[in-house]
């Protein structure tokens, strides 16, 4: 289904953001903010939610520790007892560098799978994107324009966009929801 | 920001080549496989946890991986720019695999900084963890001149004193042919030269330590390794070690000469040399004369071995070339932020105020 949005196009990052706080003041409703970097305070003025991605990391490392001491363990102890001059089968500290390199390896490969699936990106994915000038050097506050909108409305964000310093304010249509 | 995206890029195609090392070593390189614990038909046999190489085969995947997962989200935006700014449609084409469909929407660069936080904070101690293995692997043997406590922390100094010399070498170039003079600054040359100072201080102060504690120790063998290190037959790689890596780059201690590209880029090659004198010093002094006397011999390399030296030169700088050629060298998402509009307007402000501003910025920004 194909979607249209309403965009207005910022030059530089600290107007969109108050432009973004200026917009969520009067109760209007911004779809999403596209900008070429991370913007500084762009989370707090759209209201995003706290990403939860590092509690994962944490749950992925922590999974990682335990799947290595008790790998080692097992193997040492029950599995395949070898004599290793003489030292215990089971010898904590020899075990601790790896335990340390596999909580790594497991907290950030778990991450970067979380943070692709969640975000939609994998090798190949092809979005249709709003205006290429948005990996740029430009800022693009986007409004859903559904059915229930009035043309009323849809001036008012215009107006509004306006008044907070847009450059310039485009509709596109998307075929699907990006 | 200036130098970490072909930095981590280094990493990545520098521990490749690292790594065919061991591989090689191993013999039958085929069965390479053997070194993971995997349930096998064996018994299952399984290696042995509690040996050093084994941490190593742990140390080297985990830090190859974490590498390349941090240097390739950093570079999914940078690439997803090239794509939009892309005019043949198979460049586009391609870049549009390679970008995984970015568009840089707020909740995307939310996790991105999110997990680039967290891959940062935990690649820092993976930094430590590889050189201070590799190091327990010279370290738990009985060899004398390896069987020392101080390789752990001489290892990650050494490897931060190569790692930056080699960034050098490299940077120096691709600023002067891709003319990214405005962005690789004098000032990140200077910061960069100064760690060079500390840590080629830090790797002086180890080779004097290990010499101090080879005759403190009172134990001859470690005694003799070093009085051979130093007099035998291998003097001059010991010497040139000590030229390369301690008493040279004391040079940059003058001002003028850390802020010279040109005394710069010969300074990082020396120093790459050095570090390659220290590998030679550490591993054939120490076991060309061991504890066996009718096993003591002259080593010199044969063909094969420098042909393998030389294709990893050749592996690492085709890598690097195809990189620089394909993706940005420096991180332009996050060189943006400073860059911007309002970025200059409080550029200005600052240097209004403050005349020694931008110095004091720009170090910052190569710190983070």
């Amino acid at each position: 289904m194909s979607r249209k949005f309403l965009v207005g196009i910022y030059n530089d990052d600290e107007k969109a953001v108050s432009a973004v706080r200026e917009l969520k003041k009067n109760h209007m409703d911004v779809y999403d903010v596209i900008s070429p970097f991370a913007v500084h305070g762009m989370d707090d003025a759209l209201g995003l939610a706290e990403s939860r991605l590092h509690i994962t990391g944490f749950i992925y490392g922590a999974t990682g520790t335990a799947i290595a001491y008790s790998l080692m363990t097992w193997v040492f102890t029950s599995d395949w007892p070898l004599n290793f001059g003489g030292k215990p089968h089971y010898s904590f500290p020899a075990f601790i560098p790896i335990m340390f390199e596999f909580t790594v390896l497991c907290a950030s490969i778990g991450m970067t799978v979380t943070f692709l699936l969640r975000s939609g990106l994998f090798p190949g994915r092809i979005r249709e994107t709003l205006d290429d000038r948005f990996t740029d050097d430009k800022f693009g506050v986007v409004f859903h324009l559904h059915k229930n909108l009035s043309q009323q409305e849809i001036d008012k964000i215009k107006q509004m966009l306006q008044s907070t310093g847009a450059e310039e304010i485009k509709e596109k249509e998307l075929a699907k929801h990006y | 920001m200036a130098i970490n995206r072909s930095a981590e890029a280094m990493t990545i195609f520098a521990v490749i080549c690292a790594g065919l090392f061991p591989v090689f070593h191993m013999g039958r390189v085929w069965l390479i496989f053997f070194n993971l614990p995997y349930p096998n038909t064996r018994g299952p046999v399984w290696p042995n946890f509690n040996s050093p190489l084994m941490w190593d085969v742990f140390a080297i995947s985990t830090y190859f991986t974490v590498s390349l997962l941090f240097w390739y989200t950093g570079l999914i935006p940078d690439l997803a720019s090239v794509r939009d700014r892309a005019k043949k449609k198979f460049t586009k084409f391609c870049y549009q695999i390679a970008s995984f469909g970015w568009i840089g929407s707020a909740k995307h660069w939310q996790r991105h900084e999110a997990l680039s936080l967290v891959l940062a904070g935990i690649s820092t101690p993976l930094v430590l963890s590889v050189h201070t293995i590799v190091s327990f692997d010279f370290a738990t043997s009985v060899v004398p001149g390896w069987h020392t406590t101080i390789f752990p922390p001489y290892f990650v100094a050494g490897a931060i004193f190569s790692g930056f010399a080699m960034v050098l070498s490299l940077m120096l170039i691709a600023r002067k042919v891709l003319n990214l003079q405005q962005y690789i600054t004098l000032e990140h040359i200077e910061s960069m030269n100064k760690i060079i100072v500390v840590t080629g201080s830090i790797v002086g102060c180890a080779y004097l330590t290990e010499l101090f504690t080879a005759w403190y120790s009172g134990s001859i063998y470690e005694g003799y390794a070093f009085a051979n290190r130093a007099l035998g037959p291998y003097w001059w790689s010991y010497w040139g070690m000590m030229t390369c890596n301690v008493i040279s780059p004391q040079l940059f201690w003058v001002r003028p000469l850390r802020r010279n590209v040109w005394f710069t880029f010969f300074m990082s090659v020396v120093i790459n040399i050095g570090m390659w004198f220290e590998r030679f010093v550490i591993i054939v002094t120490s076991i060309h004369r061991d504890y066996l006397p009718s096993a003591w011999s002259y080593y010199s390399p044969t063909y094969v071995e420098i042909s393998i030296f030389l294709g990893t030169i050749g592996l690492f700088l085709t890598a690097f070339l195809l990189f620089s050629k394909v993706a940005p060298v420096i991180a332009m998402a996050e060189t943006k932020h400073i860059l911007k509009i309002s970025g200059d307007a409080q550029k200005a402000a600052a240097a209004a105020h403050h005349s020694h501003e931008p110095a004091a910025a720009s170090f910052q920004v190569h710190q983070s």
